[in-house]
C-alpha cells in the first residue's frame, strides 16, 4: 500500500496550499493571517520532504491514475519550492506587517496577498508534479495570474505598469507555449493514438524516439519562446525587471527564486522530448544561444541599474541564462551543474531579496544611492547582503562557485568557443554587483535610516545552505542529482 | 451531413474566423471590437461542434458549449459592463496606418501557412488545413496587441489570440483532452477577472486606459 | 453553329447598348421609391441621352484633339468590353480573343483618357477630378485584379468563358475563396462605377465630385457618349459579377431558346443587382476622400484573403 501512501502524500502536498489559499481568503486581514500562511507553507514543506523520501527509496513513480508523476528531477524542485515558500512566508510576516503599518497596503490588499501567495505555491507545485503537458501549461498560467495582482499591490503607477507588462507579455509568451503543446500532442497522437493519453509526459518520453522530428522541432520553437518568456531569457525578458522590482519584496523573492525555476523545468522537460525525437542537439543549441545571450546582456545591464531590486532582477536573468545554457549544453557534468545552479541560485537570490527588503524598508527607498551604512545600521542585513552577493557572483566557497565551475569546465570541453562569452558575462556581473553593493554596506549610517527588527532566520538559513552546498554535498542530494542527470540524458 | 460538406462548412467557418480577426485588427470602436470578438467566438464554437460531429468526438460538444458560453456571452458581457462602467464606450482609437497593418496581417497569414506545412502534410484529419488559419489568428492577435495602445483593445487582442489557440487545438488534434480544455477555460476566466481589476487600477492611476502613458519604467532612467 | 455564335455576339452588344439606360433608370426609380419621391420613369435616361445628342457641342478654346477624341474612344472601348464579357452565352467569339486581364486593361484605357481629357482644358475642376480618379484607380485596380485572379485560380484559367464554364458545371458550392472574391468585387464595383460611398453620381458639389469633375466641360453629343458609356460600365460590372459568381441561367448550349432564356435570367439578375445596389447606396453615407484608402484597402484585403484561403483551405 505504499502507492496509496504516495498518492496521499501528493494530495497533502497540493491540497495544503490550495486549502490554505481558501482559508486565508476568508481570514483576510486578521492578526493571525501571517501565522496561518507560515503554518500552511510549513505543512507543505513537510509533505514535500515526505514525498522526497518516498522517491529516494523507490525511484520514479506514477500516482493518482497517471495524473501525477514524480521523479528525482521534479521532486527536488518541489522540496526547494516548498522550502523557499516557507522561509518567504516567515520573512513576509514582519515585512508585510510593516508595509501595512506604513499604509502601503490596505485590508483588501492583505487578504489578497496571503490568499494569492498560497495559490501561487499550489500552482507551482502542480506545474512540477503533473504528468500532463497540458496541465503543466495551465498551472504555469495560473502561477502567472496569481502573481499579477500582487505585483500591482501597491497601486502606484509604476507598479501598475509593471504588472500590466507582466500580464500582457507573459500571457502572450505563454500562449506560444500552448501552441507548441498542441503541436506536441499532434505528433504524439500519431504514435500513441487518440484519447487523453497523448499528452502524458511518461507516455511521450517513452516514445520520444518515434515522434515526428519536423513537427517536434517546430513545436520546440514555440515552446522555447513561450516558456523562455517566463524564464526571462533575453530577448524575451522585458517584463522581468519591472515585475520583480515593483511588487512587494517577498513576491520578488519567490518570483526570482522559484517561478523562473519552474519555467525552466518545463523547458528542460520539452527539450528532452525534442532531442529524443530529432536525435540531434538542435533544441540544446537553441537553449545555449538564448542562455549565452541572456548572460551577456543581463551582465551589462547590471552596470546601469540604480534601483536595487531591479539590479538583482537582472542578476536573476543572468543566472537563469547560466542554467539554461547548462541544460542546453547537456552531458552529465553540465546537467549536474545546471541542477545545482537552480538550487543554489534559488536559495541565494531569495536570501538577497530578504535583506534587500529590509534595507529598503530601513531607508524607505529602493534607490541604491540612498542606501548606506548597512554594516553599522543593522549588521545582519549588511552582512547578509554582502555574503549573499558574494555567493551570487560565484565566489568560493559558496555553492554557486561549484555549479558555475562545473558548467565552465563542461563548456571548455564541449563548446570551447563559447567559454570567453561565459567568462565575460560572469566577470562583468561580478564587477557590477560588488561595485554597487560595497558602498551600500560600508560607511556611516545616514540620518534618514530607521532601525528595524528583522526576520533573521530565513536569511541565515538560506546562506548557510548555500555555503554548505559549496563545501559539502550530502550523499542523498548527490544521488538525487545523479538520478536526475540520468533522466535528462 | 456528409464529410465533404462538413469539410466545406469547416473551412468556410475558418475563413470567417480569419475575417473577424482582420476586422478586429482595423476596428476603431470599442463596441465594434467586442461584437467582432463575440462573432469570432460564435464561429469557433460552431466549428468545434461540427468537427465534434464529423469526428465523433463527443467531448468536443462540451468544449463547443464552453466556448459559446464564455467567448460569446460571458466575456463580451464582462467587457460591455466594464466599458460602460468606465465610461469609455465612445472611445475611438487612433489606429496608425491601417493599410500597413493589413499588409503585415496578410504576410502573417502566409507565414503561418508555411510554418504549418509539415503538420498539414502529416495529418489525416478533415480539419488539417485550418491549422494555418488558427496560427494566423494567433499571430494577428499578437499584431493587434503590438499596434494598439488601448488597454481594452490589447485585452481583446489577447483573447483573440487565445481563440486562435483553441482553434489550433481543434484543427490539429480534434481538441485537447477535456481536462486541459476545462483548465484553459478556467484560466481565461481568471484572466478576465484580473483584467477587469486592472482596468480600474489603470483608470485610477493614469486617468485613461491608454497604455501609451505607461513609460515610466523605461531602461536607463 | 459559328454563325449562331456571331449573331449572339452582336445580340449581346445590342442588349448592352439598349439595356444600360434602362438599368440606370431602374436604379434611379428604386432610389426614388426608397426616398419617397416621384420617379421619372424607367426610360428617362434615354430621353436624357437623345436630348444631349441633339444639342450643339461647345468646345473650350484650348481643347486639343485628346478632348475631342476621348468620348468616342471611351464609348468604343466600353462597347468592346460589352462584347467580351459572357453575358448571354458562355461561348462568345470575342471572349475567346481576350481574357479578364484585357478586360481590366480596357477599362483602364477608358479611365486614362477620361483623366487626360479632364486635364486637357486646364480648369481647376478637371485636374482635381482627374487626380482623384487616378488615386481611386491606383487602389481599385490591384484589388480588382486580385479578386479576378482568385477566381482564375479556382478555374485555372483567366479566360472568362472558361471561368464561367467551370463555375457553371461545379454547381453552387461553399468556397471561402469565391465568397471573399465576391465581397471584394462588390466593393470594387462601387468604386469603379462611381457609386456611393465612393462617389456620388448625382452631385455636382465641387468638393466631393470625382467622375463628374472630369467631364464637367463636355457638352452635346460628347457628353451623351460619355454618359452612355458610364451607364454601360455600370451595367457591365453588374453583369460581370453575375456572370462570374452566379453564372446559372447563362446559355451554354448554343441554341436560340437557350439564349432567350439567358436574356430572361439576365433581366432578373440585373433587377436584383439594382436592388442590392440601391440598398447599399441608401444604407451608406458618402465617405470622405481620405477614407477611401481604407475602403479600397479592405477590398484588396478581401481579395487577398480569398486568394490565400484558396491555397490554405481548398
Amino acid at each position: 500500500m505504499i502507492g496509496m501512501n504516495t498518492s496521499m502524500m501528493l494530495l497533502i502536498l497540493l491540497g495544503v496550499p490550495a486549502f490554505a489559499a481558501v482559508v486565508l481568503g476568508f481570514v483576510g486581514d486578521r492578526k493571525f493571517a501571517p501565522e496561518i500562511n507560515i503554518a500552511g507553507s510549513a505543512a507543505t514543506f513537510v509533505a514535500g520532504i515526505g514525498l522526497a523520501l518516498e522517491v529516494l527509496e523507490r525511484g520514479s513513480m506514477l500516482a493518482g491514475g497517471k495524473f501525477f508523476f514524480v521523479d528525482a528531477f521534479n521532486v527536488y524542485l518541489s522540496v526547494l519550492t516548498a522550502f523557499v515558500s516557507m522561509t518567504t512566508a516567515i520573512f513576509s510576516r514582519r515585512y508585510m506587517r510593516r508595509e501595512r503599518e506604513h499604509g502601503r497596503v490596505g485590508h483588501v490588499g492583505m487578504r489578497f496577498y496571503h490568499a494569492m501567495f498560497q495559490l501561487f505555491i499550489f500552482a507551482m507545485l502542480l506545474c512540477l508534479l503533473t504528468n500532463n503537458v497540458g496541465v503543466l501549461w495551465i498551472a504555469m498560467e495560473l502561477a502567472t495570474l496569481s502573481t499579477v495582482l500582487l505585483v500591482s499591490l501597491y497601486r502606484t503607477p509604476t507598479a501598475i505598469e509593471a504588472a500590466w507588462k507582466y500580464f500582457i507579455l507573459c500571457g502572450v509568451g505563454i500562449a506560444q507555449a500552448l501552441f507548441g503543446t498542441v503541436l506536441l500532442s499532434f505528433a504524439a497522437e500519431k504514435v500513441i493514438g487518440e484519447g487523453g493519453e497523448a499528452l502524458l509526459w511518461t507516455n511521450l518520453s517513452a516514445v520520444s524516439g518515434s515522434l515526428e522530428p519536423t513537427v517536434l522541432s517546430l513545436a520546440f520553437v514555440f515552446l522555447m519562446v513561450g516558456y523562455g518568456t517566463k524564464v526571462g531569457l533575453v530577448p524575451l525578458h522585458n517584463w522581468l525587471p519591472d515585475a520583480h522590482s515593483e511588487g512587494p519584496t517577498p513576491i520578488s523573492a519567490v518570483l526570482s527564486g522559484l517561478l523562473l525555476n519552474i519555467a525552466l523545468y518545463a523547458l528542460v522537460r520539452c527539450k528532452v522530448l525534442v532531442d529524443g525525437s530529432t536525435q540531434s542537439h538542435h533544441a540544446g543549441n537553441i537553449m545555449m544561444g538564448f542562455g549565452i545571450l541572456s548572460i551577456v546582456v543581463a551582465a551589462f545591464s547590471l552596470l546601469r541599474q540604480k534601483d536595487i531590486k531591479r539590479m538583482f532582477s537582472y542578476s536573476s536573468i543572468e543566472h537563469m541564462g547560466i542554467a539554461t545554457f547548462a541544460f542546453g549544453l547537456g552531458g552529465p557534468v553540465a546537467t549536474f551543474g545546471g541542477l545545482l545552479h537552480m538550487l543554489v541560485h534559488s536559495l541565494a537570490k531569495s536570501a538577497i531579496f530578504f535583506t534587500v527588503g529590509h534595507a529598503s524598508q530601513m531607508h524607505k527607498t529602493q534607490e541604491m544611492s540612498r542606501i548606506r551604512g548597512l554594516f553599522k545600521g543593522n549588521p545582519l542585513v549588511g552582512w547578509g547582503l554582502m555574503f549573499g552577493v558574494m555567493a551570487i557572483v560565484g565566489m568560493p566557497p559558496f555553492g554557486i562557485f561549484t555549479s558555475e565551475f562545473l558548467i565552465l569546465t563542461a563548456t571548455m570541453k564541449d563548446a570551447p568557443y563559447l567559454t570567453p562569452f561565459l567568462l565575460l558575462g560572469l566577470g562583468v556581473a561580478f564587477a557590477a554587483l560588488l561595485r554597487r553593493v560595497q558602498p551600500m554596506v560600508s560607511g556611516e549610517i545616514p540620518p534618514y535610516q530607521k532601525p528595524l527588527k528583522v526576520a533573521n532566520v530565513p536569511v541565515l538559513l538560506h546562506l548557510a545552505l548555500v555555503l554548505m552546498l559549496g563545501v559539502y554535498m550530502p550523499d542523498f542530494l548527490n544521488n538525487w542529482f545523479h538520478a536526475a542527470v540520468e533522466l535528462l540524458k | 451531413m456528409n464529410l465533404a460538406l462538413a469539410a466545406q462548412i469547416n473551412s468556410f467557418l475558418a475563413a470567417l474566423v480569419l475575417v473577424t480577426a482582420f476586422g478586429m485588427l482595423v476596428q476603431k470602436r470599442v463596441y465594434g471590437l467586442i461584437h467582432l470578438f463575440a462573432w469570432q467566438g460564435f464561429f469557433l464554437s460552431l466549428n468545434t461542434a461540427i468537427v465534434g460531429y464529423v469526428a465523433g468526438k463527443h467531448h468536443l460538444y462540451i468544449s463547443s458549449v464552453l466556448t459559446l458560453s464564455i467567448k460569446v456571452f460571458v466575456l463580451p458581457y464582462i467587457l460591455h459592463v466594464l466599458v460602460n462602467r468606465l465610461k469609455i464606450r465612445r472611445d475611438v482609437e487612433t489606429v496608425v496606418n491601417i493599410p500597413r497593418t493589413m499588409l503585415i496581417g496578410i504576410a502573417l497569414v502566409i507565414f503561418s501557412y508555411h510554418l504549418t506545412s509539415p503538420v498539414r502534410e502529416l495529418s489525416t484529419l478533415v480539419t488539417r488545413s485550418t491549422l494555418a488559419v488558427a496560427l494566423a489568428t494567433v499571430m494577428i492577435g499578437l499584431l493587434m496587441m503590438i499596434t494598439r495602445t488601448h488597454a481594452v483593445t490589447q485585452i481583446i487582442g489577447f483573447l483573440a489570440l487565445e481563440n486562435g489557440l483553441f482553434f489550433a487545438a481543434t484543427s490539429a488534434t480534434y481538441g485537447m483532452p477535456l481536462v486541459v480544455e476545462l483548465g484553459v477555460a478556467l484560466d481565461v476566466l481568471i484572466a478576465a477577472f484580473i483584467f477587469g481589476i486592472f482596468f480600474f487600477q489603470i483608470h485610477a492611476a493614469f486617468d485613461s486606459l491608454n497604455v501609451d502613458q505607461m513609460a515610466r519604467l523605461k531602461e536607463g532612467e | 453553329m459559328n454563325a449562331h455564335r456571331i449573331i449572339i455576339e452582336f445580340a449581346q452588344i445590342a442588349v448592352v447598348l439598349a439595356l444600360s439606360p434602362v438599368f440606370i433608370g431602374w436604379v434611379r426609380m428604386l432610389k426614388c421609391w426608397t426616398q419617397g419621391r416621384t420617379t421619372a420613369g424607367l426610360f428617362q435616361p434615354y430621353r436624357d441621352i437623345s436630348k444631349l445628342f441633339a444639342k450643339e457641342v461647345v468646345l473650350a478654346e484650348n481643347a486639343s484633339w485628346i478632348f475631342r477624341f476621348t468620348p468616342y474612344l471611351v464609348f468604343a472601348v466600353t462597347v468592346l468590353a460589352g462584347g467580351i464579357i459572357p453575358i448571354l452565352s458562355a461561348h462568345l467569339p470575342l471572349s475567346a480573343t481576350a481574357d479578364v486581364i484585357v478586360l481590366v486593361a480596357l477599362f483602364a484605357i477608358a479611365r486614362f483618357f477620361t483623366a487626360l481629357a479632364g486635364m486637357d482644358i486646364g480648369t481647376a475642376f478637371g485636374g482635381m477630378g482627374s487626380s482623384r480618379e487616378m488615386t481611386i484607380a491606383s487602389l481599385a485596380e490591384p484589388a480588382m485584379l486580385m479578386a479576378i485572379f482568385t477566381i482564375s485560380l479556382a478555374a485555372q484559367s483567366t479566360s472568362l468563358s472558361r471561368i464561367v464554364q467551370v463555375i457553371y458545371t461545379a454547381g453552387p458550392v461553399l468556397k471561402p475563396s469565391i465568397a471573399f472574391a465576391f465581397i471584394a468585387f462588390i466593393l470594387i464595383s462601387l468604386a469603379e462605377t462611381g457609386r456611393i460611398p465612393v462617389d456620388n453620381p448625382a452631385t455636382h458639389l465641387e468638393l466631393t465630385m470625382i467622375h463628374e469633375a472630369m467631364i464637367l466641360e463636355y457638352s452635346g453629343r460628347h457628353l451623351a457618349l460619355i454618359e452612355w458609356a458610364g451607364m454601360m460600365k455600370t451595367l457591365l460590372f453588374m453583369a460581370l459579377g453575375a456572370t462570374l459568381f452566379f453564372p446559372w441561367g447563362i446559355d451554354a448550349t448554343d441554341t436560340v431558346s437557350g439564349a432567350s432564356l439567358a436574356f430572361v435570367f439576365l433581366i432578373i439578375k440585373l433587377a436584383g443587382a439594382g436592388v442590392v445596389l440601391v440598398l447599399i447606396e441608401t444604407g451608406l453615407a458618402k465617405m470622405r476622400l481620405f477614407r477611401l484608402t481604407e475602403f479600397l484597402g479592405s477590398a484588396f484585403l478581401m481579395a487577398t484573403l480569398g486568394m490565400l484561403s484558396f491555397f490554405i483551405l481548398e
